[in-house]
């Protein structure tokens, strides 16, 4: 799956293979996800007992999700009461209308945003653009992906992709106040982007952002970042909107204390993040006066009734998953072609959006499990991907009926079932493959195989199924 | 993990019974005659039910979870009466252990959920029978080549076996065990992922090669045939001059072999 804004959505292995030929992508991308595994295992080794905070951090989305519906319509309750308006938006489509009205209700022709990947998932910007309103994001990695004309490539990292000397050159060419002798120094690429960006939050008159966390008994709002540039826009501007997921709902403050600690170790490998802004309604006197939250479900209340696939809601968008994963490390995000790449994006792609869209993610997986021991909340990511791929074959099956089963895949597993369900067949069969290797095995191997099994003989080679079976030597010596 | 497995107390098992798994009778023989061998050198019977074929680990991880049911039923009806199942593959123990309960839950069958239940516990990988049920470490083994070990990727992170392969190399005599870097990275192997994602495969293991070849080995050792067979069909496409073997083998070996 890729490129997912051209509209046309290629299958992961097809795209994988553009991406793996890109040798400055597998550069900036293997530099990046080794440097940051590093870190992340050694500040998780500080805590003792990490073990039972990752429990614990399981525990409470198990029941957050068992009661979704109470503690959202207490979390209603709480932000009114705060003086927030919630508006609650069953997909994409109505998100993105009630964002929209709620800007133009103001006024305003130009947004400012800051980390929310739910309003990439519902691709806010380009319908605001539509009515005229432009969006401007402020996350500093989400500004180049814009000035790029790109799509994010990580949760938390969104241009991994991209190094500092591109950045260099992109700044140079979209940003007005940029020098021209500008430097791929870090620091002045950060001032450069600076000036850019307090001129948007001084004149912006509305907000949005996305949200980490929202507390259900006191209806406090929370958003974790690192550059400060999110606390800017939640409280600069006149109108603040804050648009979350709806299993972002926690039940009291004190679960915070879980989160707070897994989440920046698991994301950005340090102990706290910089900035973490929490804020409840609207306060007299300080930040916006007008404080709206968009609650959206998305395809998430389905997603709920999945009993293997529900964790997938458990995940905090911390991005340790694809940090260790050895095809994210290879391919990157864009491969995923979806808001979520990487082993969660795997699983909670294809159930948000249907099979159909992204069935061939739940296959991007050698099942190695390297992200299910890292998951804060101890998602089973290689179960959920294996549960997939069980609906994927499922409704391929319904949905092409004889052509599914007589597919070259469907044929095999098949047959090779019936096979090994009787040992007379599968003696049989072994005999048969001896036989039928003959015009494949070269020099005592196999160096080229037929049809989709040509994939394995690109680069590898097959040993010949040898003479004597174990079975065969077994009964020869008893 | 589905959840914590509880491994019988140790004691030793006077009689053991081997599953082969379709992939090493078929296409890795030597392997089961080198567990056999081990096994009988330390005193231990062995068993094999001719009946068994496979455990359905490849239909289940590509999504055949309904093929997968009826070779459930078949393992739990072959092994039933086994005191301990052992098999020289991580990956098919841990498709016992970890998603068999899963599959018979699918079946809706609650008696063949009870069977692979009372089962899972039994069902042993080679380093696990070896260090936990028999208690040897030393297996009495002579093999005087540079070895490296790749601990694969569900041998490591689901039946968690932690150091007990390396264990039972270090005490193999004349051995040169040198360790892999980036050990735990997976080989890019992953059953039908290395032909339906056959390019980020070849990625995955080009990487794996290169670190073996760094440690200047002559055997890449590992506890599954299956992630050796992708890792040796790349050295061998390179003629990278390393070959590879599994645990097993270098286990059976002895100091008449190598005069032989």
């Amino acid at each position: 799956m890729s490129e997912h804004r051209s509209g046309r959505v290629l299958p992961f292995p097809e795209a994988a293979r553009a991406a793996l030929a890109d040798t400055q992508l597998r550069h900036n991308l293997g530099h990046a996800t080794h440097a940051i595994r590093a870190k992340r295992a050694a500040v998780v080794s500080e805590v003792p007992d990490w073990e039972e905070l990752r429990e614990a951090g399981r525990a409470l989305k198990e029941r957050v999700l068992r009661h979704l519906g109470q503690h959202l319509v207490q979390l209603e309750a709480s932000v009114t009461r705060a003086g927030g308006v919630v508006h609650w938006a069953r997909d994409a489509e109505e998100c993105n209308r009630i964002i929209g009205d709620l800007v133009a209700a103001h006024g305003a022709d130009e947004v400012v945003k800051a980390k929310s990947l739910t309003t990439e998932e519902t691709g806010l910007n380009e319908a605001l653009a539509d009515r005229g309103i432009r969006a401007w994001e402020t996350d500093l990695a989400q500004l180049i992906i814009q000035l790029s004309d790109d799509s994010p490539s990580h949760i938390l990292v969104p241009a991994i992709h991209k190094n500092r000397e591109q950045i260099r050159a992109l700044f140079v060419r979209t940003l007005e106040d940029a020098p021209a002798d500008l430097s791929d120094d870090p620091r002045e690429l950060a001032e450069t982007a600076r000036l850019h960006l307090r001129k948007l939050f001084l004149g912006a008159r509305v907000g949005i952002s996305g949200v980490n966390f929202a507390v259900a008994d006191t209806g406090t709002v929370s958003v974790v970042e690192s550059e400060g540039n999110a606390r800017m826009c939640t409280t600069l501007p006149e109108v603040l909107i804050s648009v979350m997921g709806i299993e972002k709902v926690i039940p009291t403050w004190e679960d915070l204390e879980v989160y707070l600690q897994l989440l920046p170790r698991s994301s950005t490998a340090e102990r706290m993040n910089p900035y973490t802004s929490l804020w409840t309604g609207v306060t007299d006197g300080d930040g916006p006066r007008a404080f709206h939250l968009v609650l959206v479900d998305n395809g998430r209340i389905e997603v709920l009734a999945d009993e293997i696939g529900r964790e997938a809601l458990y995940c905090i968008r911390c991005s340790a998953c694809l940090n260790v994963c050895p095809v994210y490390e290879r391919t990157g995000g864009h491969a995923y072609g979806s808001t979520y790449p990487g082993p969660i994006g795997a699983i909670l792609t294809p159930m948000l959006s249907g099979m159909s869209e992204a069935g061939s993610l739940p296959y991007a997986s050698s099942l190695c499990g390297a992200c299910y021991e890292v998951c804060p909340v101890k998602i089973n990511i290689p179960q959920v991907l294996v549960h997939l791929r069980h609906r994927e074959v499922q409704a391929s099956t319904q949905a092409r009926g004889v052509r599914e089963r007589l597919s070259p895949e469907h044929a095999a597993m098949h047959g090779m079932a019936r096979v090994f369900a009787s040992r007379r067949l599968y003696e049989a069969a072994q005999k048969a493959g001896r036989v039928a290797q003959r015009p494949l095995v070269r020099d005592g191997n196999i160096r080229r195989l037929p049809g989709p099994l040509g994939g394995w003989t690109a680069a590898r080679d097959l040993p010949p199924v040898p003479p004597q079976s174990f079975r065969d030597w077994w009964r020869e010596r008893s | 993990m589905v959840d914590d497995v509880r491994l019988p107390a140790p004691t030793s098992p006077s009689r053991v019974s081997l599953f082969i798994t379709c992939f090493n009778d078929t296409m890795f023989p030597q392997t089961g005659r080198a567990v056999v061998t081990v096994l009988e050198r330390l005193g231990v019977a062995v068993d094999f039910p001719l009946e068994q074929t496979c455990c359905g680990q490849m239909h289940f991880n590509t999504g055949y979870a309904d093929e997968t049911i009826p070779l459930v039923r078949r393992f739990a009806e072959v092994f039933a009466d086994a005191e301990v199942v052992v098999s020289p593959s991580a990956s098919c123990v841990a498709m016992v252990r970890d998603y068999y309960p899963r599959v018979a839950e699918l079946s809706g069958d609650a008696g063949l959920a009870r069977e692979v239940q009372a089962l899972r516990p039994r069902v042993l990988e080679l380093s696990e029978l070896l260090l936990d049920r028999l208690g040897v470490e030393d297996v009495g083994a002579y093999f005087p080549r540079r070895v490296t070990y790749h601990p694969t990727c569900h041998g490591l992170r689901m039946l968690e076996v932690g150091d007990r392969p390396l264990r039972l190399l270090r005490a193999v005599r004349g051995i040169d065990l040198v360790e892999l870097p980036e050990a735990e990275q997976c080989c890019g192997f992953g059953g039908t992922f290395a032909i339906k994602n056959a390019d980020t495969s070849i990625a995955m293991v080009s990487d794996k090669v290169r670190t073996i070849l760094d440690t200047g080995a002559e055997v890449c050792a590992a506890a599954d045939n299956s992630c050796l067979m992708h890792i040796g069909g790349a050295l061998s496409r390179q003629r990278a001059g390393v070959r590879t073997m599994h645990l097993a083998e270098i286990l059976a070996r002895t100091k008449e072999d190598a005069a032989a």
